[in-house]
């Protein structure tokens, strides 16, 4: 317990002493960067001491605070949470030294920094207080800590936007979870969360729902999803990574942990999770396909992840209701892990992508193209990390993919009766999975393959190696669980146990022995892929590379008659049109001779943009109105006004 | 072991030029010609074998990565498949989403070749391509449900096992007849046929994945021309496999068997190729949509 409460406190602090340094000294940024990295490191071992001594580590202390004890509990099903955290927390501030140094950014740097470590802090007591008061006073520090990375460019309006927009839908989530905290305070009779299983199920219908939005919208699950986008796109990159990489994930972290408190599960829950996920994972791909702006278009695969891992979810909390173990086990386990890859692939994602925004200065991504020849290594990181995340073999998205495949198919053995709508879990995962790998492809491809489309993209160089060590190390976490997923089925194991509130090992262990099959072909690939690559490199290496690409004839071709990331995506995007609404204008070719003409297309968000804006404006003009007519001065209104109140008073003085 | 392994993989690294053959033969036929002999498949390879490489100059290693994939995917998810009666080398609960999953690598590395030229042609056949498969996966998964529930396990062998005969006798037979269809049409979007795409086609523009490996040439071209020989036999042996579901129990006879399936789906290729026009582009969508369609009805029909 020691080595976690010291991880809390060093990463929670880590950005304070460099408060008291001078704006451009360099030791602030060290000081900071060591501190997260020994954090990081004791939470790491207090992690392995619990997963070798196969229990839990907990700490009980009294506290002044109403409700109960000081409670903080480590356990298997907190810590596959913890581990992705500690990788990225690690990763991102050693990436941070080079990315945002001090010296260039005098006036944001210290409270990046201050907060970058604030929020690791209180992600890591979220995951494990257990005790209601304790888990809401560390959601919040996380979610300001949130709101000021966000805004670290305060000076720009975008920043500003987005920063509003998280402070507002999170605190509406927040709001939710206070009513479902008084409501468990009142049905378990203490603060302090009950254990696996004990809770009984009636009455916990609006619990759920009051869980699913709180959470849901830490999460962004589809409809609640709105602040995501523009968050990560503002944030600096190694922030938007751990936002998007780990701090969402507390969201999900929160519903299995609050489901795993009732003896039964409802089928209803589990089939409303299915059918969010669905339509995060669809949609959530589709509007990150029409994305022109690279930050964006990770955001909003953030959305498209959190829908695969709440299908799994969905997987297991149907099969807890229809009481089939293997679903619930695939169908938890795919989830979890899911999480894990996310937090991994995903970060590498964001990094690598702010290793070329940094050396080019744009996110549009119509403005770069041939960055791969001017940074290799970035791009070779990016191209794993894409493959990673449309869920090819031989990485880790895989894997998990697999796992809640399986978990879908699970149903087809046992034909009862409702149960075998949940099968439809699998094309839903193979559509989500054919947009993704369309999506990366397309942002791997304009980004870092072609010709450069702007000057900028041409004097692109490579990033420092203290940028490409932290991300090379997250490619080999994505494949080592890629290639050795067996590694880490006694976690999942461990963790399954924990929600369900069982521990019987012998019944979880047939379902994932095919585990070891799927590695070896992945490493029957790898070697494959390895020989024949070598053997075609050799051949080729002396081939000079002096022609242009053939142009079918024409011989002037320019970069800027490359295919664009808007139209490599128009054909999908207009596939998906009825959920899109995207906005086209021009390109409308007029006469025999056209002159100029122009085109642009945007894809605004389907829930934010066309939904709730126009609601909120039209309340806004509603209570304008009524208050132009109310408050409209002129005395003798105001007069009648006291006049009516008093009466009214009376009236009800005399009843 | 060894030696059925030995057998799959030369069963698919020696026949499967030859499919490409007979299609052309069969449309030679109808033309009233008598076409480029069987092997010529056979002869272009050795020709492009012996060839040099051009390379662009925008073109960097992703480039190369194309075709080192396309072999490479195909001859893996061989493994995984029964070849008519003669069972998979290897086998295991959920290999079926790896074989799917296998061909999405192929497909990434594929499109990202061909974005890696630079070529606005070849960007537009790689984004035909990706929106195509959005469309064909699912239905192919939709395939893979229906055969997982007629069998009693989650591997491509016991789907495709003997009980299939039965099945086929049994109430399930409208169903397997409609995913026979849909695999079909997979088949075709998957590996570029008529009345999807048109690989004998002059117009860059209008082609879907020849215009993709445009820029190609020597044993890079050869690579991916073997590549989709030997996807097309791949796939080409679960069609196959379910259409033909007997078995003789004496391993030449069950691989003549099996060979002689895929001959004549090469056939059938052939005259669907023959009398067919391609379809205009907006209208692949749809198809394939429709065919979607008819797959979630084949597995409302197992299912209820």
């Amino acid at each position: 317990m020691i080595w976690l409460l010291s991880g809390i406190v060093l990463t929670s602090f880590a950005g304070v002493p460099g408060l008291f340094c001078n704006r451009e000294s360099l030791r602030g940024e060290r000081l900071a960067c060591i501190l997260t990295l020994t954090g990081a490191v004791c939470g790491l071992i207090a992690v392995a001491l619990v997963l070798n001594s196969g229990g839990e580590t907990y700490l009980d202390l009294p506290w002044s605070i109403p409700g109960g004890t000081l409670a903080l509990r480590l356990d298997p099903l907190a810590a596959v949470f913890m581990l992705p955290l500690f990788l990225v927390v690690a990763t991102g501030s050693v990436y941070g030294l080079r990315y945002w140094p001090q010296r260039e950014n005098p006036g944001n740097g210290r409270k990046l920094r201050l907060f970058y470590g604030l929020i690791s802090g209180a992600i890591m007591l979220v995951l494990t207080a257990r005790n209601g008061m304790l888990f809401l006073m560390a959601w919040e520090v996380m979610a300001l800590s949130g709101f000021f990375l966000i805004t670290t460019e305060e000076n720009k309006e975008e920043a500003r936007r987005a920063g509003y927009i998280y402070l507002i839908a999170t605190h509406t989530g927040t709001l939710a979870l206070f009513a479902l905290f008084a409501m468990l305070d009142h049905t378990s009779g203490s603060l302090i969360f009950p254990g696996a299983g004990t809770l009984p199920a009636a009455g916990s219908g609006l619990m759920f729902l009051l869980g699913l939005f709180g959470f849901g919208m830490k999460a962004g699950l589809m409809p609640l999803h709105i602040w995501l986008p523009g968050a990560h796109a503002a944030a600096p990159s190694h922030a938007s990574a751990l936002l998007s990489g780990v701090m969402i994930k507390t969201g999900i972290y929160g519903l299995v942990r609050f489901t795993s408190f009732f003896a039964e599960i409802p089928a209803w829950w589990g089939w409303t999770l299915l059918l969010l996920g669905a339509i995060s994972g669809i949609l959530g791909v589709a509007l990150a396909i029409a994305q022109h702006d690279i930050k964006r278009l990770l955001a909003y695969h953030s959305v498209e992840n959190i829908g695969i891992i709440a299908l799994g979810f969905g997987l297991a909390l149907l099969g807890r209701s229809y009481e089939q173990p293997a679903l619930m086990i695939l169908g938890l386990s795919g989830c979890l892990l899911h999480v894990v890859n996310h937090g991994l692939f995903k970060s590498l994602l964001f990094l690598s992508a702010g290793s070329v925004i940094h050396a080019v200065g744009t996110r549009e991504i119509d403005q770069l193209g041939g960055v791969l020849k001017r940074q290799p290594w970035t791009g070779a990181l990016f191209l794993g990390a894409a493959v990673a995340i449309s869920g090819l073999p031989p990485f880790n998205g895989f894997i998990s993919e697999w796992l809640i495949y399986l978990g879908a198919l699970q149903p087809l053995k046992h034909p009862t009766s409702a149960l075998g709508l949940a099968v439809l879990t699998a094309p839903a995962l193979a559509l989500i999975g054919a947009l993704a790998l369309a999506c990366f492809v397309k942002v791997f491809g304009i980004v870092f393959l072609g010709e450069a489309r702007s000057k900028a993209a041409v004097q692109a160089h490579e990033a420092p190696l203290s940028m490409l060590v932290p991300m090379a190390l997250l490619l080999v976490a994505c494949a080592w669980i890629g290639l050795l997923p067996t590694t880490l089925v006694p976690l999942l194991r461990g963790a399954v146990e924990n929600w369900a509130g069982i521990d019987g090992g012998t019944m979880l262990g047939g379902s994932f022995a095919p585990l070891g099959w799927v590695s070896l072909i992945g490493w029957l690939l790898l070697a494959l892929l390895a020989a024949v690559g070598l053997w075609l490199s050799r051949i080729s290496r002396k081939v000079p590379r002096a022609i242009g690409t053939w142009g079918c004839g024409f011989q002037f071709s320019a970069p800027r008659m490359q295919y664009t990331a808007s139209s490599f995506a128009d054909f999908l995007v207009r596939l998906f049109h009825f959920g899109l609404w995207s906005e086209r204008h021009g390109g409308k070719v007029t006469g025999l001779l056209p002159g100029v003409t122009r085109f642009s297309s945007h894809t605004p968000d389907t829930v934010l943009d066309r939904v709730l804006f126009p609601i909120f404006l039209g309340a806004a003009w509603l209570c304008r109105l009524l208050r132009a007519c109310i408050h409209n001065g002129v005395i003798a209104f105001y007069l009648l006004y006291i006049a009516l109140t008093v009466i009214v008073l009376l009236a009800l003085f005399i009843l | 072991m060894i030696i059925r392994l030995i057998l799959h993989l030369a069963l698919l690294l020696l026949f499967a030029p030859m499919l490409n053959g007979i299609i052309i033969k069969t449309k030679a036929l109808f033309g009233g010609r008598i076409g480029a002999p069987l092997l010529q498949s056979y002869y272009d390879l050795a020709r492009l074998w012996r060839k040099g490489f051009v390379f662009s100059r925008t073109t960097t290693w992703v480039f190369l990565a194309g075709p080192v994939v396309g072999l490479t995917v195909p001859l893996l998810a061989s493994l995984l498949i029964p070849f008519g009666a003669l069972p998979a080398p290897i086998s295991f609960e959920g290999d079926l989403i790896l074989f799917v999953y296998l061909f999405a690598l192929s497909r990434f590395f594929t499109v990202a070749s061909a974005l890696d030229t630079g070529s606005s042609f070849e960007g537009m056949g790689a984004a035909r391509e990706v929106t195509f498969s959005c469309l064909a996966e699912p239905t192919l998964l939709f395939v893979l449900l229906v055969l997982a529930r007629l069998s009693d396990g989650l591997s491509l062998d016991t789907l495709l096992g003997s009980h299939l005969l039965t099945a086929w006798h049994s109430d399930a037979g409208a169903s397997l007849g409609l995913i026979l269809v849909c695999l079909f049409l997979v088949l075709l979007v998957e590996n570029s046929r008529i009345p999807f795409d048109d690989p004998n086609t002059h117009l860059e523009l209008t082609m879907i994945h020849e215009v993709m490996v445009l820029d190609h040439s020597g044993p890079a071209l050869g690579m991916i021309l073997y590549g989709a020989a030997l996807k097309m036999m791949v796939m080409g042996a679960l069609l196959v496999r379910l259409a033909f579901p007997w078995q003789t129990g004496w391993w030449l006879s069950d691989a003549l068997m099996f060979l002689a399936g895929l001959a004549g789906l090469a056939v059938l290729i052939g005259v669907v190729e023959s009398i067919m026009a391609r379809l205009r582009l907006p209208r692949v969508p749809q198809v394939l949509v429709g065919t979607m369609l008819l797959s979630i009805f084949a597995l409302v029909l197992v299912l209820r």
